[in-house]
């Protein structure tokens, strides 16, 4: 098994800071505006743009809010693995207001299209966009682009993109990672 | 792997802990969900589901319809007053007939016990047990352990009094069963008449002192009295009953400590419990009728996942 860094802590350090100014572009103080980070493993990103939001922007009145897309997803039934879900947590309205999805890797675009389902549960907001730390070009199974990425890469179907956090005990960091 | 131990939900006999915990867990998931504005989830979209229910019932049939369609299921319903099982079909032959409309889930409450048992045997699909006879129902005994850990924090250690005509409760056996895998101490309260003979081969303590029961409780699981199976006198009078059995606010104000009230519905007011206890704030029963919802979302979703595209 081959592992290949794609990005290390320093370059995560900047992408988010980029992010973060992003999202500060389009949503100024984010009165209207809250982020749903993607149940399980886009809730790394989103907790670690909210405290650069907070504690660097001053950007104090933000909501963020966990949603899992496990009972909406389009292949129950058909793996070998049964799903786990996870915590939903929104515990505010999303009627009306601009939405941020936000994921560590775009890959097949499947999840981001169980996630407009499921948002809708919840109200109709005025928009929905997608911020992504990874996008994995060329692999797409839907029509669905982010709004924000981190970077972009290119790999093969058989290449594994992971993301590590400090916050699981490992690096901060991105790898790529193949059979050979 | 997280994935039931079990084919069929027939009872809790068949289960072990880890699948009561597997529900328990994804029953809060669903909880969490028939509590948003939009209580639905389409993840059973392609399942069709039959509820055959060969004798009476109202709250189990409303909430396991109710955790069809939140799931999105397709469901068709059956009950014996209005079916040719009237004309002498059987059981095999009525439920073949309807598994030719291609149902991939049955959900089966019956008179006879094993009912649930026998047509896993003989059928292709999943059997959940709604109720047979005075045997098992396992998802009322799952929604109870459930409520009992939302309200306490565990199961574990816990001591349960089961009060009433446990003769005649597949509620009662279903907890014990339930109660015991999860490691709480279950104690029967009743009269001896309408206490089984072996009870105590089950390894549950009878007490004929109601008021010594409660004392030594932490939650009080309140029977109802099934006066429609009682074909001869089990007790001298209702007003009897109430007076050596019925819970009372004097009696649980007597016992100096908040004892946790349950009952299975429907309930005879005035008989097994008064309406002061049934209301107060140590009662426990409509957070079971909201629980039964979630878990039984959650034990189709799991059977449901075991049905390969």
């Amino acid at each position: 098994m081959a592992k290949k860094t794609l990005l290390n802590a320093k370059d995560i350090h900047i992408i988010l800071h980029r992010l973060a100014c992003q999202l500060i572009e389009n949503h100024d103080d984010f009165s209207n505006t809250v982020l749903i980070g993607l149940q399980p493993r886009g809730i790394f990103l989103a907790n670690r743009l909210i405290q650069i939001l907070r504690k660097d922007y001053n950007i104090s009145s933000i909501n963020l809010g966990h949603l899992d897309i496990t009972f909406y997803r389009d292949d129950f039934r058909r793996r070998d693995a049964p799903l786990e879900a996870s915590n939903t947590t929104i515990d505010f309205i999303v009627e009306d207001k601009k939405v941020v999805f936000i994921d560590d890797v775009l890959f097949s675009g499947r999840s981001i299209r169980a996630a407009l389902t499921a948002i809708q549960s919840f109200g109709r907001p005025e928009s929905i966009e997608l911020l992504v730390l990874i996008d994995r070009r060329f692999s797409r199974h839907l029509p669905i682009q982010p709004d924000y990425k981190g970077t972009q890469v290119d790999v093969i179907n058989s290449e594994k993109v992971k993301v590590s956090w400090k916050e699981n005990g490992e690096k901060d960091a991105v790898y790529i990672i193949s059979d050979n | 792997m997280k994935q039931l131990s079990v084919d069929n939900l027939l009872g809790i006999k068949y289960l072990k802990n880890e699948d009561i915990e597997l529900i328990f867990e994804t029953a809060n998931h669903f909880k969490e969900v028939i509590n948003r504005p939009i209580k639905k989830v389409p993840s059973l979209r392609d399942i069709t589901i039959a509820n055959l229910f060969f004798e009476n019932s109202t709250r189990t049939k409303l909430s396991f319809e109710l955790a069809e369609k939140r799931l999105s299921a397709d469901i068709i319903n059956f009950s014996a007053s209005q079916s040719s099982v009237k004309k002498g079909e059987t059981l095999i032959d009525t439920v073949n007939n309807i598994l030719s409309m291609k149902v991939d889930i049955v959900v089966m409450r019956h008179p006879n016990v094993g009912a649930g048992v026998f047509l896993s045997k003989h059928v292709n699909a999943k059997i959940i047990n709604a109720g047979d006879g005075a045997h098992e129902h396992p998802t009322q005994a799952l929604l109870d352990s459930y409520s009992i850990k939302e309200k306490l924090g565990t199961v574990k250690g816990k001591k349960v009094v089961i009060i009433g005509d446990v003769l005649h409760s597949r509620v009662a056996l279903s907890n014990i069963f339930a109660l015991q895998l999860q490691g709480a101490t279950v104690k029967i309260c009743g009269p001896t008449t309408l206490i089984p003979k072996y009870i105590s081969s089950l390894g549950v303590t009878v007490e004929t002192n109601l008021k010594k029961a409660l004392e030594w409780c932490d939650v009080a699981n309140v029977l109802r009295v099934q006066h429609e199976r009682m074909d001869i006198k089990y007790f001298p009078s209702i007003r009897e009953y109430t007076q050596l059995f019925g819970i009372n606010k004097e009696i649980l104000d007597s016992v100096g400590k908040d004892i946790v009230i349950m009952h299975p519905g429907p309930i005879n007011r005035g008989v097994e419990i008064t309406s002061d206890v049934a209301d107060s704030n140590q009662s426990i029963i409509l957070n079971q009728v909201e629980n039964g919802v979630a878990i039984r979302m959650a034990v189709i979703y799991l059977l449901a996942q075991q049905i390969k595209k």
